[in-house]
């Protein structure tokens, strides 16, 4: 379909959020953003802690409405995209459960959408190879390690070829080895998969590795402060994709946004 | 096994101590050594029959000129009112799970119940029991179905409070990924919040277990129904004099109905719980 590759896989329009508005606890979490990002696009949020990273990750998903603005998720209103199952979530804690087994972790969302027991096994062990998990199927979440759990949630996330992958900070939680690695099989399943990502994180290398754009928010309230454009070239990002100085450049173009937001913000307080 | 041999060794203990106090008294004439202050409970054999007398008297005719033992008596009668209390057991999980539902679903329900089943609670059973016989006498209900419905009086009240707390126990992490799989409310109770709320439930369902043999033998007690252990222990009471060691026998088979429900929750509990392995994340 033509239409749909010019069209926006998310098209935010003056979207703000205010918790609490009225009382004394008023939090202006987002003001006034704007953002459009196309299909199968990986796209980063990064700001200081408390900038409203989450908070828009969470209007894009429809689990919190926002007090102004609109947002659309392949043309639709956000809550007609959740209800047509768009989205895949990874949260920081990977919220697996730990009376079922990791592939019935898996299938969750697949019982919900009441696909029937073979399609549901089948499309499990798939996803565990996705993840290189395949011998790992019958264990239970907590035999896992955290890097592992994380894989399993995003074979969860992905299990029912969602269009939009919403992560909030996955990888926060794992030491850096681990999470240099989940970084290479988030691309290469990213990749695979033509996903459309959005990826919260405050890691300034994790946003420069993995990122088609970085969004820089700041804080009180949250804006965008500047969206930075990032490309290394063809072929697939790897861990030598870390030594070259094209990526050294980036994370310099992104701490230096960083700097300047927080120094905006201290102005201000 | 361990639990086995544990509950054995705790008989053997109260024995022991019922004869060693018994034998204190009876060597002292019943009151304290170089006073004349009495012991507080006296010791003679029909205040306290001896051990063996009660364990004797099991394997004695219940009455004269019948060929049925106490002890069979006894387990008939404490077959009577497990099933009374089990009924009222499955009654009252039922309407627990039931509120706390409700209570989950709305705000103002919570706000509202709660209150309540805490009083509802502090009613002495003793004064409710007659009532909820005689209501149940005006319309449907038998008199054992009464007694169920006593004892369900006392089942539902912790699977209430216990279970809105494990329903609630869930992270809002847990339950924002169901909303996002657009998921319905039901769902996310049944694959959720009732998994979760397992290690709430079975604590309760243990009290609610020993308090429905409670409630049943009370309720037998105050209804007058036949066949179970609290008209048997009512009978044995007013026959005390002529067969105190009757009486005991016939607590002693109410307090080992308790353990034998408990028993079987926890049971339950093990294939329930533990069998999925989840007692090795603690
Ligand atoms: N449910 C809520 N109620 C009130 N305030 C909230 C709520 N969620 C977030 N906030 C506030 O909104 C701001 C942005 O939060 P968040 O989006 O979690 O930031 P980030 O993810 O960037 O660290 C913070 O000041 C936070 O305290
Ligand atoms: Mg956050």
């Amino acid at each position: 379909m033509p239409e749909s590759s010019t069209q926006p896989a998310i098209q935010l329009k003056g979207i703000s959020k205010i918790f609490n508005a009225g009382t004394d606890k008023e939090v202006r979490a987002l003001e006034a953003i704007d953002l459009d990002i196309q299909p199968g696009q990986f796209i980063s949020l990064i700001g200081p802690s408390g900038c409203g990273k989450s908070t828009l990750l969470r209007v894009i998903g429809d689990l919190i409405e926002s007090t102004a603005g609109e947002t659309k998720v392949f043309g639709k209103p956000a809550h007609q995209a959740r209800l047509d199952r768009d989205y895949g979530m990874a949260f920081q804690k990977a919220g697996l459960f730990g009376w079922r087994t990791v592939a019935a972790n898996i299938e969750l969302p697949l019982e919900l959408m009441g696909w029937d027991k073979t399609a549901r096994k089948a499309k499990s062990a798939e996803m565990l190879d996705l993840v290189k998990l395949s011998d790992f199927g019958k264990h239970r979440p907590w035999q896992l390690s955290g890097g592992m759990q994380q894989r399993v949630a995003i074979a969860r996330a992905l299990s029912f070829s969602p269009q939009l992958l919403l992560m909030d900070e996955p990888f926060g939680a794992l030491d850096e080895m681990t999470r240099e690695h989940m970084q290479l099989e988030l691309l290469r399943i990213h990749r695979e998969t033509g996903t459309t990502v959005v990826f919260v994180t405050h890691s300034i290398p994790e946003a420069a590795f993995l990122s088609d754009r970085v969004v820089v928010l700041s804080p009180r309230p949250g804006r965008v402060h500047s969206v930075i454009e990032v490309d290394y070239g063809p072929g697939d990002r790897s861990d030598e994709t870390r030594q070259m100085p094209e990526f050294f450049k980036k994370t310099t173009e992104v701490r230096e946004a960083l700097r300047a937001v927080e120094v905006a913000a201290g102005e201000t307080l | 096994m361990k639990r086995f041999l544990s509950i054995v060794g705790a008989l053997i203990g109260v024995a022991a101590m019922w004869e060693g106090y018994k034998w204190f008294g009876q060597t002292t004439d019943g009151v304290w050594p170089g006073t004349s202050r009495e012991l507080p409970v006296a010791t003679d054999d029909l205040t306290m029959p001896h051990v063996g007398e009660i364990v004797g008297s099991l394997f004695e005719p219940v009455q004269r000129g019948r060929s049925e033992t106490l002890a069979v008596f006894l387990l008939k009668s404490a077959w009577f009112t497990f099933r009374e209390a089990a009924m009222g057991f499955v009654i009252g999980t039922l309407f627990g799970l039931g509120l706390a539902v409700i209570m989950l679903r709305t705000r103002v329900a919570e706000r509202g119940l709660l209150p309540w089943i805490n009083i509802s609670q502090t009613i002495p059973l003793i004064a409710l029991a007659p009532i909820i016989v005689t209501w149940g006498r005006s319309t449907f209900l038998s008199d054992t179905q009464a007694v169920a419905l006593i004892a369900a009086y006392l089942t539902f009240f912790p699977v209430a409070v216990n279970g809105l707390k494990g329903l609630q126990s869930p992270n809002p992490a847990d339950v924002e990924l169901m909303q996002s799989y657009a998921a319905p409310w039901s769902q996310t109770l049944w694959k959720v919040r009732l998994p979760a709320s397992r290690p709430y439930l079975f604590p309760a369902f243990r009290v609610a277990a020993t308090a429905s043999v409670v409630g049943a033998i009370v309720g037998e007690i105050s209804s007058g129904v036949r066949g179970g252990l609290g008209r048997v222990i009512l009978e044995f009471a007013s026959r005390y004099s002529t067969g105190p060691e009757r009486l005991y026998a016939s607590v002693l088979a109410a307090a080992l109905l308790g353990l034998v429900v408990f028993g079987l929750v926890a049971i339950a509990e093990t294939v329930l719980l533990k069998r999925s392995g989840e007692e090795a994340r603690a």
